[in-house]
């Protein structure tokens, strides 16, 4: 003879337990209501694009060894960091392009992060204060830069240049490589010091 | 102890004669050294040229043939590697600190560019100190190196070739407590961007060494009247 509040608690559990099943089935059932819904909805809200502003790229040219000021309008994102690697792929997709006057290949990609720090002492503390960009490259873009000084030490002082001229507060520039420290670019340019972004800057088609 | 006064009476008056026999010494000449450190050897090749050329060849080469020029010009020449080794770039730093060299050479070649590249040193110049850092050991000797680039500049243009002349971070030049200069030469390109000299053009080599010696041989005369 099976006792009496055992019944109960098996009434309510069976009781409780088609009653979560019901449940289950609706929550389902509304889930994928959505689902159809969303795949059939057409864009009611344009995306969100950044203005376009003007960008100063520092340009390289292999044939005379200078750095030369072109001004380009891009929609920049306004993190200075996101907007400090879009920068510099508009720079590195110029030297990707066939017939570039400094190729390079690899383009905007090889940019994997910039990071923006503020420069170690009192000048942390303040907003406005100078900072240190670290770029960080793609080891297929080290791999696949050419060889020589005058090449390497173009695309390190155009970079400098360029990230100076759009964040005026960058003023020392690091370099990585997948996120490790590297000797050379390709073989000649130190890439283990920290480079003064101003000194990057030329006068216009001056070499640097 | 009068025998030992009277050699050294006899001694002196000998000294005394053979001073008055002899002419005066020549004034003994200044000590011209310049090292060459041909660039890249052994697993670092270094860039790939054009004509399967790899740049620790060309670089070698070049340093082998201005060796035997300068020497042919009675200057003292220190390489850092003489053969297809490989050599460390603070060991080459140090065979050129080691012999407190007038002039040195970073020999280097690329095929990217025109002519030949000169560069000097980015750090900022500074007073010479007793015991310098060593990788900014070329900050001292940064003006003359600048210098020597000027020398080294009116020589190339002076035969005839496209000359570059920049500022860079190079690790081995950088430790360097001499004028240093890195010179590379890259294939001559006409303005229509054709080249007209490839870097394994004999004449071309020739060209370059040839410059380069006359530069050194001004650059002596200039450290003789300093």
């Amino acid at each position: 003879m099976i006792p009496r509040h055992q019944s109960i608690l098996f009434i309510v559990l069976l009781v409780a337990s088609l009653a979560m099943g019901v449940m289950l089935w609706q929550l389902r059932e509304r889930a994928h209501r959505q689902l159809v819904a969303g795949n059939n909805s057409a864009p009611t809200q344009a995306p969100q694009v950044a203005p376009a502003v003007d960008a100063t790229l520092l340009v390289a040219n292999d044939a005379d060894g200078s750095l030369l000021t072109q001004v380009h309008s891009l929609p920049l994102p306004q993190d200075p960091g996101a907007r400090a690697r879009a920068v510099l792929g508009k720079l590195l997709d110029i030297y990707a392009a066939p017939d570039a006057a400094h190729p390079v290949p690899g383009g905007a990609n090889s940019v994997a992060q910039v990071f923006l720090l503020p420069l170690s002492g009192e000048a942390a503390a303040d907003p406005a204060g100078p900072q240190l960009a670290v770029v960080n490259l793609t080891r297929s873009f080290a791999a696949t830069h050419p060889s020589g000084i005058e090449t390497e030490t173009l695309t390190v002082l155009s970079i400098c240049g360029t990230l100076h001229a759009n964040l005026p507060r960058v003023t020392q520039v690091r370099f990585l490589v997948d996120g490790q420290p590297r000797a050379t670019l390709a073989g000649h340019a130190d890439l283990t010091r920290a480079f003064l972004a101003a000194e990057a800057v030329p006068t216009e088609g001056t070499h640097p | 102890m009068r025998w030992t006064k009277w050699a050294l009476a006899t001694c002196v008056a000998a000294s005394h004669l053979a001073a008055a026999q002899s002419p005066a010494p020549a004034a003994p000449q200044a000590r011209f050294v310049v090292v060459l450190d041909a660039g890249h050897g052994g697993d670092d090749t270094g860039g790939h040229l054009a004509n399967n050329q790899l740049e620790k060849t060309f670089t070698l080469a070049l340093s082998v043939r201005l060796r035997s020029l300068l020497a042919a010009r009675g200057i003292q020449v220190v390489t850092t590697r003489e053969s297809d080794a490989n050599i460390d770039l603070n060991h080459r730093a140090e065979i050129a600190n080691r012999f407190h060299a007038q002039a040195c050479l970073s020999l280097h070649a690329s095929q990217s560019g025109s002519g030949v590249h000169l560069f000097v040193s980015s750090l900022a110049p500074a007073q010479p100190m007793r015991f310098a850092a060593w990788k900014t050991a070329q900050a001292a000797w940064v003006t003359r190196s600048l210098a020597l680039a000027g020398v080294l500049n009116s020589a190339l243009l002076h035969a005839g070739m496209n000359v570059t002349l920049g500022r860079t971070a190079l690790p081995a030049v950088d430790s360097m407590t001499c004028p240093a200069v890195a010179v590379e030469i890259a294939p001559e390109q006409g303005s229509d961007k054709k080249g007209t000299a490839q870097l394994d053009d004999q004449g071309y080599q020739a060209r370059v060494a040839e410059a380069l010696a006359a530069a050194l041989l001004e650059w002596r005369a200039e450290e003789g009247q300093r």
